[in-house]
């Protein structure tokens, strides 16, 4: 296989030598590792298609990646595959401040795009944690999302266009430049495929005006449930705030010893609500934020005054997975997504898990969306700390599953949340996304192994499907 | 009920027959003839759950669209799309199935972008579930918003959630005089400034351009672009003569084009003066044009054409596909549903 890259690669471009392999072994999910046969490194579109053409000939499986950032294992290579690394896909082809869109490279970092459209006053919207590093393409393959999703949408809301290869080297266009395209809406299909329909070698995205102005409220609970409910109150008062995350005690103890935000460290729970448009609008909306949050039975109640003061209210929560690392030795980061007014019960689940499995499990939440990040504490040195991390994960996202949410909200399946899949669905359903990849990679060639489970794998699993939307007060199977 | 539609699917699969899945028949029009036995879905009703504060809906396929809209409002939300009707049966599964979204598009968004989950019965009468009702979920391939504007072909809708917003608390319809050229400029213009512009609609040299959102942001805005204000009542019946293709402008009009372009495209060298929505990027020629003709404007604009009413269809209703999406879009259909019962040559002829 590293002959036939070196024919159509430089040198320098192919990899296959453990101590330069060895750096692609994992992404963000550092549980599952592997090293690769050969890293590719390609630097143009028909070095990508050449790769591709030639793995396919020889029936070799090929995983894309970006930056790695990924949670769930999604970039994780074969061990008897190639790892193909668009990391040198680094140019932004144009900004075009009138049609407000921007076509990149998959290998741009997604802050690198707000920062190219800023002097036209634009920015692209998603903004997930890692938006320093992660890079664009790895946020098409996740339709990433971020604080402001509820305002903004995710990444399938703000891409147009995917241009790429399938896994047999044919060029493939999904969406335009225009609102919508002819036929199926193919574009919608591969943003958040998980690398598994596709490679993208182009990526055009929409950008939006950036607002002149932008205020955060922070409010103080004294019980989880009211935080909840005062998220409810807020929606049902019309109003869409362009962040609401919230954070509970343990969370909020251990972001303020990390970055010192000026937290109310007594409060059960923490609300963050930001308002943003014309300035008009946002005092007028944190007017009416403020009269609903005290409504709703806030403790506490601070707004900030100046960019400065809300850069410091958000940046614990920011900084939430980071002081996880202060105050253990490993943190393992959930990803479900439950309807808002299931919140209490989840949490109190979450809570009964922590002493049956004896770990600690702080709790930082997309309040607006209902996506939950439990933080479960451990110390990955010690095998029964890890097993259990990994039951009391288990239970957690069957619960999600149970209340009529999803194991993953932004995070993606991967190789991480795959025995889960057979929970979430049922084997007709996973039938089905197998013949969508067939239709696509009929050599199923293309990040094989990830994202959707093999029936085989859910029986040896066991089967444990519920169905959350059809019943949502399903009893949580028991194992 | 469920029971029965399956029997039909796995019978008309059995015997090589099709159908033609069909709700209010208010978009009969749209896409290529339709053809097979009838499958009406209307009896297949009713929103299933709304909780206004989960900012989500799920309701059956065959729930009027005007019911929906109505139980929507009494509430304070709206469907984000703002989707037209195009008659009084229009259905939620229709509504879906057709993709069409209409004046607060560009601002909002798409049908398919507010689709979070669905049901459908695939071509071996399997239910199947896909997305969720939340907001966030990225399990699984997005198969829900994929049936957003399939017409049908993929499976039968039975059931969609979708994310739903509050309506604005305030809203202003401004009039101004522009001739088309100017008047794009402007919409690309303003849309790349902070304003809450949420439809626009530019006919024979008047802009109209609707503002939505806080009280103060709407104020300002329109102090900002100028142009008079229209009375609530005739700004309502405005958007609603341009969402349903009832304004004057579509009076007569025998073949209907419909033209999705970049919004910053310059007028096309086409005859007739467009309608044009979107902040540019959605434009609407009337009359009877070379089909070959139209279609290569659109397309060297960096868009594509649609023969949306009337016309000879023989020569495709939707631009063709390059030979990959249309293979893709064979291995698909034949994925969902392997026989072929379901809407056959409404999207594609071969599909």
């Amino acid at each position: 296989m590293a002959q036939a890259l070196r024919a159509i690669l430089p040198e320098r471009a192919v990899l296959w030598q453990e101590e330069d392999t060895r750096p692609y072994e994992c992404d963000g999910l550092t549980a599952y590792r592997q090293v690769p046969m050969v890293v590719a490194l390609p630097e143009t579109e028909e070095q990508v298609q050449a790769i591709l053409r030639a793995c396919h000939a020889l029936g070799v499986a090929v995983v894309p990646r970006g930056a790695g950032t990924g949670l769930s294992g999604g970039a994780l290579p074969p061990g008897d595959g190639v790892l193909l690394s668009l990391a040198k896909f680094m140019r932004i082809v144009r900004v075009d401040p009138v049609a407000r869109i921007a076509v990149v490279q998959p290998g741009v970092r997604n802050l690198a795009i707000s920062d190219a459209a800023a002097p036209f006053g634009l920015y692209y919207a998603p903004d997930p944690s890692s938006q320093i590093a992660c890079t664009i393409g790895g946020n098409v393959a996740e339709n990433s999302g971020g604080v402001h999703c509820l305002k903004y949408g995710l990444t399938v809301h703000n891409v147009l266009r995917v241009r790429g290869y399938a896994a047999d080297g044919e060029p493939l266009d999904f969406g335009s430049e225009a609102l919508d395209t002819p036929g199926l809406d193919l574009l919608a299909l591969i943003v958040g495929s998980e690398g598994m329909l596709a490679v993208a070698t182009e990526i055009t995205v929409k950008l939006l005006p950036k607002p002149p102005a932008a205020r955060v409220v922070m409010a103080s609970f004294d019980d989880l449930q009211k935080a909840g409910d005062a998220v409810a109150a807020v929606i049902a008062a019309g109003i869409i705030p362009a962040g609401l995350e919230m954070m509970d005690r343990p969370a909020t103890r251990a972001v303020e010893a990390f970055v010192g935000a000026g937290y109310d460290l007594e409060a059960a729970a923490i609300l963050l609500a930001e308002a943003d448009g014309l300035p008009e609008e946002v005092d007028e909306e944190i007017a009416k934020l403020s009269e609903v949050l005290t409504r709703a039975g806030a403790t506490r109640l601070a707004v900030s005054r100046d960019e400065a003061e809300r850069l410091r209210f958000w940046s614990g929560r920011k900084a939430a997975f980071p002081a996880m690392g202060r105050i253990s030795p490993d943190y393992y980061c959930m990803d479900g997504t439950i309807p808002r007014k299931r919140l209490g019960e989840v949490l109190g689940f979450i809570g009964d898990m922590e002493k049956k499995y004896g770990l600690r499990c702080p709790n930082v939440f997309h309040a607006g969306d209902g996506n939950l990040h439990p933080l479960i504490l451990f110390d990955a040195n010690d095998a029964g700390e890890l097993k259990r991390t990994e039951d009391f994960a288990a239970e957690v996202l069957h619960k999600c599953i149970a209340v009529g949410g999803t194991i993953t909200g932004e995070h993606g399946v991967g190789v991480e949340k795959i025995n889960e899949m057979c929970v979430q669905f049922s084997d007709a359903e996973l039938e089905l996304f197998h013949a969508v990849k067939r239709a696509y990679d009929p050599a199923g060639l293309l990040n094989p192994g990830k994202a959707v489970p093999t029936l085989a794998r859910c029986a040896e699993f066991g089967r444990r499907h519920v169905h959350g939307g059809q019943l949502p007060h399903a009893a949580l199977p028991r194992f | 009920m469920l029971a029965a539609i399956q029997e039909r699917i796995r019978d008309a699969a059995a015997r090589g027959e099709r159908l033609r899945l069909r709700g209010g028949g208010s978009k009969d029009f749209y896409g290529g003839e339709p053809r097979g036995e009838l499958l009406d879905t209307r009896e297949h009703a009713g929103i299933v759950d709304y909780e206004p504060t989960e900012l989500v809906v799920t309701a059956r396929c065959g729930t009027p669209l005007a019911e929906l809209e109505a139980a929507l409002e009494e509430r304070g939300q709206m469907l984000p799309f703002e989707p037209p009707h195009y008659g009084p049966g229009a259905t939620l599964g229709g509504c879906v199935a057709a993709g069409l979204s209409g004046p607060r598009r560009a601002a909002a968004g798409a049908v398919r972008d507010f689709v979070l989950g669905a049901r459908l019965l695939d071509g071996r009468a399997r239910e199947l579930a896909f997305g969720g009702r939340v907001m966030k979920n990225v399990a699984g391939y997005d198969v829900a918003r994929l049936l957003a504007g399939s017409l049908g072909t993929l499976g039968l809708i039975l059931e969609v959630s979708l994310k739903v917003l509050p309506r604005p608390a305030a809203e202003l319809t401004l009039r101004l005089e522009l001739p088309q050229d100017p008047a794009l400029d402007a919409l690309n213009r303003w849309a790349g400034q902070p304003l809450p512009v949420s439809a626009s609609a530019w006919r024979g040299g008047e802009l109209h351009l609707r503002l939505s959102g806080a009280e103060a942001a709407v104020r300002a805005a329109a102090g900002r672009i100028g142009g008079a204000s229209l009375e609530p009542a005739q700004a309502a019946s405005l958007w609603r003569g341009i969402r349903e293709q009832s304004d004057r402008w579509f009076d007569g009009a025998g073949t209907l084009w419909r033209l999705s372009l970049p919004s910053a495209a310059p007028p096309l060298e086409l005859p007739g003066e467009p309608l044009i929505e979107w902040g540019g990027a959605l434009r609407w020629m009337k009359g009877a044009a070379d089909a070959a003709r139209v279609r290569e404007a659109a397309s060297r604009a960096g868009g594509h054409a649609t023969l949306f009413r009337g016309g000879d269809k023989s020569a495709g209703v939707f631009a063709p596909l390059a030979p990959a999406l249309a293979r893709l879009h064979r291995e698909l259909k034949s994925a969902f549903d392997p026989a072929g019962v379901f809407n056959p040559g409404r999207l594609y002829p071969e599909l």
